[in-house]
């Protein structure tokens, strides 16, 4: 059953090792995955800890349903407190990680202390063993895993790791697994390194009883039937996550010259039919590849055509990475796209943050706010693609004045640099935002502004938003499982509805987490897509676990609950600018500049984003100043945080 | 003609959702070591490449069977173990020439694709049809014609070349 996979405990300074069953009663309460995570955090961290430290937790996890017959059950979950926001970290990847975890006997591991030298830890069917890493050390993503399996002499290990930049301490380092899964945000990577801890490998054949196989697996076919029948993950797959960026950029909702513009002109050289054509294998049907038993297949395989880094091979470019290293910076070129996504995916460095730091670090130098003094003579005006790669390179390896400044992330870099920089940051909590462009579409605004990881699109985006979608199907969708009469608004530049919307996204995104499912087999950018209702279904019959619809929304709820518990311990305020529910001055400040006719001149009127959050709160039980009210502690069952249950 | 289990390498993702449904088809359980079908992969250039039994004419762990437990069932085209038969010796796994005959040390038994009595899970759940089922003399006009076509092709680059001079 996979409700009989443990929990372990390992303290890397004295190299205790624990392990423990997990209860029922703590499932039925949090699930798994991101959500029990949540729950561990807030337990065995103290309030104020240094995220650098040893007493800083480490949770590595998989889902409820990770490794069952459920679709796409891959997803590998991390969480810390983060050395970049001081607030919740929280990552979550794709790949073969956590169910090989599984099958090795565990769901959750807690890793606390710091080791003497660089080691590794081994889950091997349910025994865990910590060892040398020291031989390993200094190694890229790829090579660390290749030399682990070396040193086991076993070709089916499967390692989660931090590259040199989590070694480096850069606060934005990954953890990653694969070629290119990465647990990005946050800087998991970087408490990895902070704890001389170079990869978690897994390796297991105990069995996982499904409870009822033949339901599950028919339910399964209909699941993966539904999902491949939607247009969206039909796309994907055949062209990856990158077949966004045409859309979004013609609307113009990305950004570009940091926060300038909200479109960037002449983008077709990183198109994906474009990257088809000059890199030596990608895209297509017969060059896509795919996580753990998903058939949505989303990521690209390419070979870097050209240059110094020819022939290397990776996977993607994902959107994000045509964002970070095409848009933003202003160079919309294939080449700096398809490096720009290698350097972090052998580094081990978020792609997202790393491209936005880069963009605001060249709005600085167009400004004068940083000179040729600061960047070391290096030329980093707009549209200059060797700057751009020549800068992951420097916060990677933190050469340089400033490339050790950015690696220590946007706020901390603003106060170095001063004289008004941190106006330019586009930030929430000390998060950077991914590439795209809120100004026009306040529900999306508002997810940014108060997701409880910093400015971030996969905790509670209405991506559906921009899809215009007629009212009865609105309805449809947001009044279940929980009911909901309130106003809907299928136009997406408008304000009513949104917070209940984002509500509504927030609470879903958690109970993919918490199950272990990937996004892309819910209602994210797939409005048809299964969500509550189906993994009552999915649930049952492979784990057995009875629970209803409105059980799950009512656990997602708790599990969001503790994250904005562990986020107000650690000092979120509501309208604090560096650690609170609140966007930079620029989305109110300054319109829209390019894209389609109903987005130009656009910007976020503050007065009704300010009531868009009051409402949200409203939504999730807090009070005006987003502490949780003591009657919703009470009907979630948090009332004596820290429990201690496991 | 039987059908048989048709692997094309060139469109498997490596998703390894073969090896889930295979074991949970099979045995009700989640774990790769109980699948018949087992995709090989070298992460490193992209490479994934799916194994399974050949159900061979001249099969190898049939000839070397000591207790001759296992046969041909000509109508599902396939190769079986007799389990009543079978004592365990795992002759059978040593001389398979792909890794397909497997050996499952939680039960103690050998055991080898039985193309789900003629309705193979794999190819089912199989949305990119890297494991296809079909006719086995069927298998090479795909092939045959995917070959023509870069006959053609390089016919026609040929004569573009030649034009140019």
């Amino acid at each position: 059953m996979p409700l009989n996979r443990k929990i372990a405990y390992i303290d890397l300074t004295t190299g205790d090792i624990q392990t423990k069953p997990i209860p029922l009663e703590v499932r039925k309460k949090f699930l798994g995955g991101r959500g029990l995570d949540a729950y561990l955090l807030y337990n065995h961290t103290k309030k104020g800890c240094d995220p650098l430290g040893p007493e800083n937790a480490l949770m590595i996890s998989g889902g409820i349903l990770t490794a069952t017959c459920a679709s796409a059950t891959a997803r590998t979950h991390v969480m810390a407190k983060s050395p970049l926001t001081g607030l919740l970290g929280s990552a979550n990847m794709g790949g073969f990680f956590a169910p090989e975890l599984a099958w090795a006997g565990f769901h959750h591991l807690v890793i606390k202390g710091k080791a003497k030298h660089p080691v590794y830890i081994y889950v091997h069917n349910g025994e865990i063993e910590i060892r040398d890493a020291r031989e390993i050390w200094g190694n890229t993503v790829p090579d660390t895993q290749w030399a682990i399996r070396e040193d086991l002499g076993d070709q089916e290990v499967k390692s989660c790791v931090c590259g040199p930049a989590g070694e480096n301490l850069v606060r934005f380092a990954n953890v990653m697994t694969g070629i290119k899964n990465s647990g990005g945000r946050t800087g998991m990577g970087c408490v990895m390194g902070s704890k001389n801890l170079k990869a978690v490998a897994a390796r297991g054949t105990m069995d996982i009883k499904i409870a009822r196989p033949a339901e599950a697996l028919e339910y399964n076919k209909r699941f993966i039937d539904q999902i491949v029948s939607a247009k969206v993950n039909q796309t994907q797959g055949a062209l990856g996550t990158a077949f966004i960026w045409g859309a979004t950029n013609s609307w113009g909702g990305v950004r570009c010259r940091n926060f300038q513009y909200n479109q960037c002109e002449y983008a077709d050289d990183i198109e994906p039919e474009r990257i088809d054509e000059i890199a030596e294998e990608t895209m297509g049907p017969y060059h896509m590849t795919g996580c753990y038993g998903c058939q949505v297949h989303c990521r690209a395989q390419y070979k870097i055509p050209e240059g110094p880094y020819a022939g290397k091979y990776d996977e993607g470019p994902e959107y994000t990475s045509q964002g970070a290293f095409g848009g933003e910076t202003d160079t919309p070129r294939a080449l700096t796209v398809l490096v720009g996504n290698h350097l972090v995916d052998q580094f081990g460095m978020d792609n997202l943050e790393t491209g936005s730091l880069i963009s605001w670090a060249m709005e600085l130098y167009e400004k004068g706010i940083i000179t040729s003094k600061q960047t070391d003579g290096l030329d980093l005006r707009w549209g200059n693609d060797d700057a751009v790669i020549e800068m992951i390179e420097r916060i990677c390896y933190r050469k340089g004045w400033l490339g050790d400044t950015l690696a220590d992330g946007g706020i901390p870099a603003s106060k170095k640099i001063g004289k008004k920089s941190f106006d330019y940051l586009i930030q929430v909590k000390g998060m950077s935002n991914l590439h795209s462009d809120e100004r026009a579409t306040p529900g999306l605004a508002l997810n940014i502004a108060t997701a409880s990881r910093g400015s971030d699109h996969l905790r509670s985006r209405p991506a559906i938003d921009l899809y215009h979608l007629p009212q009865d199907v609105l309805r449809k969708i947001y009044s279940n499982p929980v009911a909901y009469d309130g106003p809907l608004s299928s136009e997406h530049t408008e304000y009513i509805g949104k917070p209940w919307q984002v509500f509504w996204h927030e609470n879903c995104y958690m109970g993919v987490d918490s199950l272990g499912i990937c996004k892309y087999h819910t209602t994210f950018l797939g409005a048809t897509l299964p969500n509550f209702e189906d993994w009552s279904k999915v649930l049952y019959y492979n784990t057995g676990l009875e629970m209803t619809p409105e059980e799950i929304w009512q656990v997602a709820r708790r599990n969001n609950m503790l994250e904005r518990l562990f986020n107000l311990r650690e000092g979120l305020i509501r309208d604090d600018l560096e650690k609170g529910d609140m966007l930079n001055h620029r989305y109110f400040d300054e319109p829209c500049r390019r894209g389609a006719i109903d987005v130009v001149g656009r910007l976020i009127d503050k007065e009704k984003f300010i009531k868009m959050i009051d409402e949200l709160y409203e939504h999730k039980g807090l009070d005006p100043d987003g502490v949780p009210k003591p009657e919703t502690l009470k009907e979630l069952g948090l009332q004596k945080e820290p429990s201690h249950l496991l | 003609m039987a059908k048989a289990l048709h692997i094309d390498y060139h469109k498997c993702t490596g998703c390894r959702l073969c090896e889930l449904v295979c074991a949970v088809s099979h045995d009700g359980i989640s774990n790769p070591i109980r699948s018949r079908i087992r995709v090989m992969k070298w992460e490193a250039e992209g490479l994934y490449i799916p194994m399974s039994c050949q159900q061979c004419e001249d099969a190898p762990c049939m000839n070397v069977c000591p207790v001759k437990a296992i046969s041909r069932d000509e109508s599902l085209g396939r190769i079986s173990v007799d389990y009543d038969a079978c004592i365990g010796c795992r002759s059978c796994v040593g001389v398979c020439p792909f890794g397909a005959m497997n050996f499952n040390a939680i039960d103690k038994q050998v055991f080898k694709c039985d193309l789900c009595d003629g309705d193979p899970q794999c190819v089912r759940f199989c949305e990119v049809k890297a494991v296809d089922f079909i006719e086995a003399d069927e298998i090479c006009t795909s092939k045959r014609r995917t070959a023509a076509e870069r006959v053609s092709a390089a016919g026609k680059e040929a004569a573009a070349l030649e034009a140019q001079l």
